[in-house]
């Protein structure tokens, strides 16, 4: 499967991914958050920064709002990830989130996460598990997950191989099976290793996430009986109708009734926890956003620099968080951010 | 007009705009008792008697909440209760619930089948009645 991008399929334009929701015509989010009561969503002090190390990928899931893939070459240099460390040394930011794509396909992640180790700071890794067994030069990452405490954060969207290999692609299930037992030789998601592993579930369809202890409680049952798989915590994240979900919302006629559940769904309690209150995003050319998803659809942050090069604190923290129909998606039920539930 | 001919002249024109299944789908909007939309407007069904309507979805709710049984165990028993009772609205509804709350296609599957054992032999048991009737009438 090739990304929309390689593929030039139109949809890999962020302005028409947004001309489908618009021409939905359903309540502007914007307009649904006041007619709720509430206040524009106005930035916290930033305490978490994701970074996003490119967009190359050894899978191709088939709703990853990145569009990675084995196709795409965008990836941080080190540069880039030196003015992110320049960044955090004069910085309260304790969390870094790193992302992609597959992260650790990253020349230089090992120095990074070596680097931010330096820093004392908080590093969570959004490992896709499969990277593990990659390659050879992969194999040994639980334990330099471990040399350095990383949280590893890895997506999971079923405990059965027929949905997870649905979205994630042929043979997903088997090689995430197997990793998460590497993860836990090393001890992650073992207790009292105080080495953290969680798993995340994205639904394999047209579908909201469901509660969160309730899914929980199954994949700890499912995992551990079937698998002999220990993990932290599960975290349960809506899909956002951008990018390659947006797509196959698009081509499975799922789209307008997919937006009408967000929307239906929409919960005034969790557009308090958004996390573009306190995360800011860097995009692999240093680019800053409010979200992970805003970088997507090529939304920068609402101030005057928009680059780490350039990163401000301060006026970050003035700035205007810029919304758009997609936001639906964090809003939604209980609510989803990369940490799952928020509300 | 021929129906034959006139099914060619359909096929012909929806091949001539270029159109998914799903997009054919949607476009032939027919008329029917039930519209799937409707099941977005069951919150609304107290215009006509407010104080019952609060009073059942209190009631639904309550039941629908974690106790002796999961949640998640109800929603299977609903899908299940939704195809004894062959409610389009109920399947469409606790279709996406089951999913939503992580079971399998296979596992819905096997609901509707515990349905249709017990509408089976619902039906089979009365031929006890039948046989009984029969064996009394007949030499």
């Amino acid at each position: 499967m090739k990304s929309l991008f390689a593929s030039h399929n139109p949809l890999s334009a962020p302005d028409v991914q947004l001309d489908a929701l618009h021409k939905l015509e359903m309540t502007p989010f914007s307009e649904r958050v006041k007619s709720a009561g509430l206040e524009e969503i106005k930035p916290l002090p930033i305490s978490i920064l994701q970074v996003n190390l490119g967009k190359m990928c050894n899978q191709t899931c088939k709703h990853c709002h990145v569009d990675a893939g084995p196709d795409r070459k965008e990836i941080m240099s080190r540069e880039t990830m030196e003015q992110c460390l320049s960044v955090l040394r004069n910085s309260t930011i304790q969390t870094v989130d790193l992302t992609g794509g597959a992260p650790e396909m990253n020349p230089h992640f090992r120095w990074f996460v070596e680097e931010l180790s330096t820093l004392k700071k908080h590093i969570i890794v959004r490992c896709n598990l499969t990277i593990i067994l990659a390659n050879k030069k992969y194999h040994d990452l639980p334990e330099f997950f471990k040399v350095h405490q990383v949280e590893v954060v890895s997506s999971l969207p079923h405990f059965t191989a027929l949905r997870t290999d649905r979205q994630r692609g042929e043979g997903v299930f088997s090689k995430s099976i197997e990793a998460l037992q590497k993860l836990n030789q090393a001890g992650y998601g073992i207790d009292g290793s105080g080495l953290l592993l969680n798993l995340v579930y994205n639904p394999t369809g047209a579908i909201l996430p469901s509660d969160q202890k309730g899914l929980e409680a199954e994949f700890k049952h499912r995992l551990k009986q079937e698998f002999n798989i220990d993990f932290n915590v599960l975290f349960s994240i809506t899909n956002m109708p951008i990018s390659r979900y947006l797509e196959y919302l698009i081509e499975s006629g799922n789209l307008e009734s997919y937006m009408e559940k967000l929307v239906d769904a929409f919960n005034p309690m969790a557009v308090q926890n958004v996390m573009c209150r306190n995360t800011i995003s860097v995009g692999w050319d240093g680019n800053l956003y409010d979200c992970d998803f805003n970088q997507m659809l090529e939304l920068p942050v609402n101030t005057e620099k928009r680059n780490i090069r350039d990163f401000d604190e301060r006026a970050l923290g003035f700035r205007s968080i810029r919304v758009d129909d997609h936001c639906y998606g964090c809003t939604a039920g209980a609510g989803s951010s990369c940490g799952g539930e928020i509300a | 007009m021929d129906l034959i001919v006139l099914r060619n002249k359909i096929t012909a024109g929806i091949e001539s705009l270029n159109l998914r299944s799903n997009q054919i789908l949607n476009l032939i909007k027919m008329e029917t008792y039930y519209d799937p939309k409707d099941l977005k407007n069951f919150g609304k069904i107290g215009e006509f008697g407010q104080e019952l309507a609060d009073k059942f979805f209190d009631y639904y709710g309550n039941v629908f909440k974690d106790s002796a049984l999961s949640a998640r165990e109800k929603s299977l028993i609903a899908l299940a209760v939704a195809h004894a009772v062959q409610c389009p609205y109920c399947i469409d509804a606790y279709t996406s619930d089951t999913l939503e709350k992580g079971y399998t296609e296979d596992q819905l599957m096997e609901a509707v089948h515990v349905t249709t054992a017990i509408r089976g032999g619902a039906s089979l048991v009365h031929s006890v009645q039948m046989m009984k009737q029969a064996k009394k009438l007949m030499m």
